[in-house]
C-alpha cells in the first residue's frame, strides 16, 4: 500500500466552528491538506465539505471516522479520483498586447481550453477548469509570456456512484434512525468500506 | 370578539413567561436533575451569578478556589454519581483555566457541561477586557462547543449540551454565552429536553450477525481473555458484565479506568492491565486466542508496542464509539454499541464454559508476582514504609467500600494495584491525561457525587501542591474528604524513569514540600504525619473515623520503584518484575 490522492467528503449541519474542528483533525495529526471547499450540496441547509489529502487509504478511513464523530457532521465518504468526477478552476491574468500581437498564444490557450473572462486593454483574464495537470500545464506554457497572476480553486468531486444525500438525511431525521443511520459499514467486510 | 382575544392572550401568558437568559440557564440545570455546580464568579458571568441568588434554594453552588479545581471537581461529582457535571466560570483568564480539565474529562470520556462568560457580543474579536476565544481555544478538548449571542437559543442549546455530554460516548461540553446574552429577557415557555440531534448517533441498533460471529468465537476458543475499560461503568452495565464472564467463565482484567466495574475480588478478575499492571494479565494477553475487549481504547499504556500485542488472538472489540474500532488494534469482529446492549445478546449466544487451566496459568503468574514483587511491597522488612503497605492497611479498614480518588504517578499505580473496590464507581484518576493536581479537587466533587461514601483522596506530594489551594474549598464547604499524602520527597515516578532509564541522572525531581499538617491547620483541617510502621493503622483509623475532612501524611521510602513494568517500547509480554530483569 502507497499514499495517493483521496478525496473526503462531508456533509454536515452549517454551523460556525465547524471549519476548525474538521480542520484540526488533519493538522493534530500533522496531515497536510491539499484542497479544501466548502459549500452547499444538494439538500438545503446540509452543508459539503470537499477535502483532498495525499495519505494511505487506512489512515483515510480512521480520519473519516474522527471526522464523523464529531456532533455536527451528518456523514464522511471518501474516494479515490476514479471514483469520483472532479474539477479545479483556474485563472490567468496576462497582457492583453501579448496575446493581441501572438497568434500563437491565442493558439495555445484554445488548445487549453482557456476562455477569456474578461479582456480590458492592459490585461486579460482567462479561466481553465479541469484536473491540476492541465491547469499546471497551461501555467508553464503562459510563463514565457509575462504570465501576472495564477489562482486555483479547490477541488470539487461530485462521487459517481452517489444516489445524493436526500434519502439518507430523512433517515437521520427519524428519531427511531433507518438503515443508513444505524449502519456500521466499515464493519462490513463485504461492502466497499466509506463508499456509497 | 374581544374577549375571545383577551382570553388567547391571557392563555399565552400563563404558558409564557418573561424571564432572562441568565435565569433560563439554571431553569434548565434544574430540569436537568443538576443539585451541585462547581464554579467562581467573574465580570462577564455576573448576571448568571446574580440570577443564582434567587435560585440558591435549590441549586448548591461550591465556590472553588481555581477553575481548575471546578472541573476536577465536577469531574469527580460525574464519575462518583454517573450524572453530568456542572461547572461555571467566567471569560478569559477563568475560561483558560478550564483547559486542563476539559481534556482531562474529554480523553477519559467524562460528562461535564461548563458554562462560561463571554464579553458582550458587539465586542467579541476587539480584545475586550477577558476576552479570549474560548471556543476555538477548546474546539479539540470537548466533545461539543457553542457560542450563545443570543438567550432565546439558552433553552434549546443547553439541552442539547446535556444530551451529547451524557450519551454515547459521554464527554466535555462547552457553552460560551455572551453577557448581552444573559441579560436578555426572553419569552420562556418551558423547558424541553433534548432527545434527538440528527448528526449525532450516541448509539447503534445492534447488528446481530457481529453478535453471533463473537459469540462463535468466544465458543471456539482455548484460551479466551477478556479486558474491559471504563466503558461497562458508563454504559451503566456492571451486571451485564458480570453475567457475561461468569456465564463464560472467563478471566477479565481491567484497564485503569475500568477499575471497580467488577468487585476487585471477583473470583474471575485476574488484575489490572498496564505499564504497572499486574503480571498474568500482561503476560498471557500475548498467549490467549480470543483476547474480548469490552469497552476499552487500547491505550498505549495497556497495549505497549502494538506490533507485538496479541498478535496470535483473534480480537474481539465492544465499543460505543465507531471511531475506537480498529483504530489502535484491528478487531476480527468489531462489535458497534451500548455494552448494556451487547453484553446480554452475546452472554445469551455463548456457552457455560470453565476454564481451570487457563485460570491456573493466572494464578501462577500471580504466584510469581507475590512472590517477586508483591510480597515485599505490602509486608516489607526495611526500615521505611511502603506505598503498598499503606494501602494494603487501608484495604483492612475501609473494607473495600471507600471511592479511593487518586492522583498521578507512583501513588497512583501502587493503589490501583493494591486497593480492594467492591464496588463500582470507586476508582477515579486521571487515567488518559494524567493531570497531577486532579486528585484533592476532584474527591471534593466525589463527595458531593456519593454524599453517603467515603472518600479518600490519595496523592503524591508533588500533585498535591498543584491544587493544594483547593484546601480552601474543603475549609468552607466542609466536605468529609479523607486526603492521603504519600509523600517520598521525589517527583516519584520521573525519578524511577530516570534511575531506570537515564542512568541515575535525577534532574529536577527532588521536590521540597511545606509542613503539609501545618497547611492543613491554616485551614481549620486537622491532621498529622507519620513515618513508622506502628502508627499507620492507627493514623489512618484516626483519619477515617475522625469527623470531617482530615489530611494524614506518610511518609515512605525515598526510592521505591514500581514494578512489575512493562518498560516503553517493549510488548507487553516483555514485562519485567524488578530492576535486574531490565
Amino acid at each position: 500500500m502507497q499514499k495517493q490522492e483521496f478525496t473526503i467528503t462531508v456533509y454536515t449541519e452549517n454551523q460556525v466552528g465547524l471549519l476548525n474542528r474538521i480542520a484540526i483533525i488533519f493538522s493534530r495529526r500533522k496531515i497536510n491538506i491539499e484542497s479544501l471547499n466548502t459549500s452547499p450540496s444538494e439538500v438545503d441547509s446540509v452543508h459539503r465539505f470537499t477535502i483532498v489529502i495525499n495519505e494511505y487509504e487506512e489512515v483515510v478511513r480512521k480520519l473519516c471516522r474522527q471526522i464523523e464523530k464529531q456532533v455536527d457532521v451528518l456523514k464522511a465518504y471518501y474516494n479515490t479520483n476514479d471514483e469520483i468526477v472532479w474539477q479545479e478552476l483556474a485563472m490567468y491574468k496576462v497582457p492583453t498586447d501579448v496575446i493581441a500581437e501572438e497568434v500563437k498564444v491565442e493558439r495555445l490557450l484554445s488548445q487549453h481550453g482557456a476562455k477569456a473572462v474578461v479582456i480590458r486593454k492592459d490585461y486579460t483574464v482567462f479561466e481553465v477548469s479541469g484536473h491540476r495537470e492541465e491547469t499546471d500545464k497551461l501555467i508553464e506554457v503562459l510563463e514565457p509570456y509575462g504570465l501576472i497572476e495564477f489562482v486555483r480553486s479547490a477541488r470539487v468531486a461530485i462521487i459517481k456512484k452517489s444516489d445524493g444525500f436526500h434519502s439518507k438525511l430523512k433517515e437521520f431525521e427519524y428519531k427511531e434512525p433507518g438503515e443508513h443511520a444505524v449502519e456500521n459499514e466499515f464493519l462490513d467486510k463485504n461492502q466497499e468500506v466509506f463508499s456509497m | 370578539m374581544e374577549t375571545l382575544e383577551l382570553k388567547k392572550q391571557k392563555t399565552e401568558e400563563v404558558k409564557s413567561k418573561s424571564i432572562s437568559g441568565s435565569a433560563a440557564v439554571l431553569e434548565a440545570f434544574l430540569a436537568e436533575g443538576v443539585d451541585t455546580i462547581f464554579g467562581y464568579p467573574g465580570g462577564a458571568i455576573m448576571p448568571i451569578y446574580d440570577a443564582l441568588y434567587d435560585y440558591n434554594d435549590r441549586l448548591k453552588h461550591i465556590l472553588v478556589r481555581h477553575e481548575q479545581g471546578a472541573i476536577h471537581a465536577a469531574q469527580g461529582y460525574a464519575r462518583a454519581s454517573g450524572k453530568t457535571g456542572v461547572v461555571f466560570a467566567t471569560s478569559g483568564p477563568a475560561a483558560t483555566n478550564l483547559v486542563t480539565g476539559l481534556a482531562d474529562a474529554m480523553i477519559d470520556s467524562t460528562p461535564v457541561v461548563c458554562v462560561t462568560g463571554q464579553v458582550f457580543a458587539h465586542l467579541l474579536g476587539t480584545d475586550a477586557f477577558q476576552e479570549t476565544d474560548v471556543i476555538n481555544i477548546t474546539t479539540p478538548i470537548t466533545k461539543w462547543n457553542y457560542q450563545v449571542t443570543d438567550a432565546k437559543e439558552i433553552p434549546s442549546v443547553l439541552a442539547k449540551a446535556f444530551h451529547i455530554a451524557g450519551t454515547g460516548r459521554p464527554g466535555p461540553v462547552l457553552i460560551d454565552i455572551t453577557k448581552n446574552a444573559q441579560l436578555q429577557m426572553i419569552e420562556y415557555s418551558g423547558y424541553e429536553k433534548c432527545t434527538h440531534i440528527r448528526s449525532y448517533r450516541p448509539k447503534p441498533i445492534v447488528r446481530k450477525e457481529y453478535i453471533e460471529e463473537a459469540a462463535k468465537l468466544i465458543n471456539e476458543a482455548k484460551k479466551p481473555f477478556v479486558i474491559f475499560g471504563q466503558g461497562v461503568i458508563l454504559g451503566k452495565a456492571e451486571k451485564e458484565f458480570i453475567k457475561f464472564i461468569e456465564k463464560g467463565g472467563l478471566p477479565a482484567a481491567w484497564t485503569i479506568m475500568g477499575m471497580s466495574a467488577i468487585p476487585t475480588n471477583h473470583p474471575l478478575a485476574v488484575g489490572m492491565l498496564g505499564m504497572h499492571g499486574n503480571y498474568g494479565p500482561n503476560l498471557l494477553t500475548n498467549e490467549c486466542d480470543v483476547l474480548i475487549a469490552v469497552g476499552m481504547r487500547f491505550d498505549d499504556r495497556v497495549t505497549g508496542r502494538l506490533d507485538k500485542y496479541a498478535k496470535q488472538a483473534k480480537v474481539i472489540h465492544l465499543d460505543i464509539d465507531p471511531a475506537e474500532i480498529d483504530k489502535n488494534v484491528k478487531a476480527t469482529v468489531g462489535v458497534w454499541g451500548d455494552c448494556k446492549e451487547t453484553l446480554p445478546l452475546l452472554t445469551e449466544l455463548i456457552q457455560q464454559k470453565v476454564y481451570p487451566q487457563w485460570l491456573k496459568q493466572f494464578k501462577d503468574c500471580t504466584t510469581k508476582e507475590e512472590d517477586k514483587v508483591i510480597k515485599d511491597e505490602l509486608n516489607p522488612t526495611g526500615d521505611t514504609l511502603t506505598m503498598g503497605e499503606v494501602i494494603n492497611t487501608l484495604n483492612g479498614l475501609t473494607g473495600g467500600d471507600a471511592i479511593v480518588v487518586t492522583d498521578v504517578g507512583q501513588h497512583q499505580m501502587v493503589a490501583c494495584r493494591y486497593a480492594h473496590m467492591n464496588q463500582s464507581k470507586s476508582n477515579i484518576t486521571s487515567g488518559g491525561l494524567g493531570t497531577m493536581g486532579f486528585a484533592l479537587p476532584a474527591a471534593i466533587g466525589a463527595k458531593y457525587g456519593a454524599p453517603d461514601r467515603t472518600v479518600v483522596a490519595i496523592i503524591g506530594d508533588g500533585g498535591v501542591q498543584m491544587t493544594i489551594q483547593e484546601l480552601g474549598t474543603i475549609m468552607q464547604f466542609k466536605p468529609d474528604v479523607k486526603i492521603l499524602i504519600l509523600n517520598n520527597s521525589f517527583l516519584g515516578m520521573v525519578r524511577q524513569w530516570q534511575e531506570l532509564f537515564h542512568q541515575n541522572r535525577y534532574s529536577f525531581v527532588d521536590i521540597t514540600s511545606p509542613d503539609f499538617v501545618q497547611v492543613a491547620k491554616g485551614y481549620y483541617i486537622d491532621g498529622q504525619s507519620i513515618n513508622e510502621r506502628s502508627k499507620l493503622k492507627g493514623a489512618l483509623q484516626t483519619m477515617l473515623n475522625h469527623k470531617g475532612s482530615y489530611l494524614l501524611e506518610v511518609k515512605v521510602g525515598k526510592e521505591n520503584n514500581v514494578f512489575p513494568m512493562v518498560p516503553q517500547g517493549r510488548g507487553v509480554a516483555e514485562i519485567v518484575l524488578g530492576k535486574d530483569e531490565l
